[in-house]
């Protein structure tokens, strides 16, 4: 009988553990492994708008940074603090509602009413979501899919804000080159801010009220404040996409709400790498465009897109960045045991 | 040692439904003794301590903290004060690792009043202070145990590491439950020490325990839960020689031996 088996066994490279302190600015070659993914990424993101073949896919692409912040948003909700937000249009409907308002009724520029609408879309989120806040799990999850649900019934049946019509009017961004780079700037700055914060010692709190609340409890922090200030960093981030696609469109309507901005950035999460930060942005890039160029099938756009999703389920589900990150800092080799 | 009781627990009382898991149940604990509270399983110990700490509410009954009552506060604020417990099924932050598990009640408000250390900074105070309180606690400092994810590490090193999250605070009554339950002979007598360390800082301590023999050791004084309800209360020698205490445990070989050894 043959007892002998074969295992896959993994080893952290050299250079990733010679960078990981002070040596990293000791040679050249360790500088550039840390660097460069770093830069490719960035670069990309900057070049990208000059390569679009034209406006129509330059819009593209301002979307597809919308959804870069919620995912990002998501990616940080659920697996730094551990709640589970389907609430995603929920952000992007306050903040989209927030920047209109105060664009066509106070007449503030945008540079004035997105920050605006960031800021104070994240503290009434973050207000709302409040007494929801001790739920954990698939609860809190149910729970945060009902608030745009009821936010668009309620604008819709009492005619407010434009009832079903919207607002028009909203002012654009001053020129097509302002409003790409403004989001994209967004995204990355966003994309590097939340990968600091998350190694911060308050990212440690976040991380520890996901691994056992209890214990969090058990060591004098109140765990409802801390997840607050969860919601409200995740929930500017949409406010931000929000108010920047009612300046994009100059229109803010109940579709705002619409089931797509809380559905895709989990999709983007799956596919990208859940809790790698950049792996959320890196499945917007992927989702978005492949959905608009499935435009072309008409009303089988959907299955095809289905069909994309299950695959990258089956096959890779531990996310791109996941595997990734995996090859770029071990190698494998095959061991008998 | 003074007499002025630190902790005083009145008629303490939990039903759940139509269970009562514990009947006004009293109890005062002096400032800098350690009292053991034994039982067999489902006497409500762990019960009584989730009341005394917050986690659940009492029915009814008070506890008093200094002659403070402190009962129906939420965990977070009596953790705060000082009174702080281990899980009797470890809670660490498993992603995390050993040290940065210290982090978290470093970063506490009570920890930032008590501890006096500077927050954060670009020389990762919390990580050195983390660092030496897992030294004293057992952990080398030198090897590569308390940088290892807590996921990985065996039962002996995570109570250790519920001890030292209470170290952290700065606590002034640590509860243990169950501290020294599943480890095995020679982790129990390295801790033994350790729990006679703590006593020697100052720091009362509520205990806990199936291992009789260790407790018996280290406690002043002993309390019996049996169906939720108190039925004795007094030193060591005083417990064992109780034929209520021989019927409660009728049939545990351990009582038997550690009596015939008494």
């Amino acid at each position: 009988m043959n007892n002998e088996q074969r295992r896959r066994e993994r080893l952290d490279r050299g250079i990733k553990v010679r960078t990981d302190g002070l040596y990293a600015i000791m040679s050249l070659r360790e500088l550039c492994y840390l660097t460069v993914p770093r830069l490719v990424l960035i670069v990309g993101m900057l070049v990208l708008p000059l390569v679009m073949p034209s406006m129509y896919w330059q819009r593209v692409i301002s979307i597809v940074c919308i959804y870069a912040l919620l995912a990002l948003g998501f990616d940080f909700l659920a697996h730094f603090v551990g709640l589970v937000c389907l609430g995603g249009a929920f952000f992007i409907g306050v903040g989209g509602y927030l920047a209109a308002i105060l664009n066509t009724f106070l007449g503030f520029p945008p540079v004035v009413t997105i920050p605006i609408a960031t800021l104070l879309g994240g503290a009434i989120c973050t207000l709302l979501l409040l007494p929801c806040l001790p739920l954990r799990g698939v609860y809190f999850a149910i729970v945060t899919l009902m608030y745009p649900l009821v936010l668009m019934r309620i604008i819709e049946a009492l005619n407010i804000l434009g009832g079903t019509d919207g607002i028009m009017g909203v002012a654009s961004f001053a020129n097509r080159w302002i409003e790409q780079y403004f989001v994209i700037s967004m995204v990355v700055l966003f994309l590097f801010g939340l990968r600091r914060l998350v190694n911060l010692d308050i990212g440690l709190v976040f991380r520890a009220v996901k691994d056992n609340d209890q214990a969090v409890r058990a060591s004098g922090m109140n765990i409802t404040f801390y997840k607050a200030i969860a919601v409200f960093v995740a929930s500017c981030l949409g406010c931000l996409g929000g108010a920047c696609l009612v300046h994009i469109y100059m229109w803010s309507g109940i579709s705002l709400f619409a089931l797509d901005f809380s559905i895709l950035p989990i999709a983007a999460t799956v596919i990208g790498g859940a809790g790698t930060v950049v792996g959320p942005v890196l499945g917007c890039f992927i989702l978005v465009p492949i959905s608009e160029l499935l435009r072309a099938f008409g009303t089988l756009r959907i299955v095809f897109y289905c069909l994309i999703l299950v695959a990258f389920i089956v096959f890779r589900s531990e996310g791109i960045m996941v595997y990734g990150q995996r090859k770029y800092h071990q190698f494998e080799r095959w061991v008998t045991i | 040692m003074n007499n002025q009781p630190i902790l005083e627990v009145q008629e303490a009382t939990k039903s759940f439904g139509g269970i009562v898991a514990v009947n006004r149940v009293s109890l005062d604990v002096r400032d800098g003794e350690i009292l053991g509270i034994i039982g067999p399983n489902g006497s409500g110990k762990t019960t009584l301590i989730n009341c005394i700490t917050g986690f659940i509410k009492m029915t009814s009954g008070k506890v008093l903290f200094r002659g403070k009552n402190i009962s129906g506060k939420p965990a977070h604020k009596i953790a705060d004060m000082g009174i702080t417990r281990t899980f009797q099924i470890m809670r660490p932050y498993y992603s995390l690792p050993c040290y940065k598990n210290l982090v978290i009640p470093l970063f506490s408000p009570r920890a930032k009043r008590t501890g006096g250390w500077r927050g954060g900074g670009k020389l990762g105070d919390r990580d050195t202070v983390g660092i030496d309180i897992l030294e004293e606690i057992g952990f080398e400092r030198d090897s590569f145990v308390p940088y290892k994810i807590a996921s990985t590490l065996p039962t002996g090193y995570l109570k250790r590491l519920e001890l030292a999250r209470c170290l952290a605070l700065k606590p002034e009554i640590i509860i243990c439950d169950e501290i020294f339950s599943g480890l095995s002979m020679s982790e129990i007598a390295s801790m033994v020490p350790l729990i006679e360390r703590l006593q020697m800082d100052g720091i009362t301590l509520i205990m806990i325990e199936h291992r009789l023999r260790e407790l018996f050791r280290v406690a002043n004084r002993v309390m019996v839960l049996n169906f939720g309800e108190k039925v004795i209360e007094g030193s060591p020698e005083e417990v064992m020689a109780d034929d209520k205490v021989k019927e409660v445990y009728f049939g545990s070989e351990e009582v038997e031996e550690v009596m015939s050894h008494a």
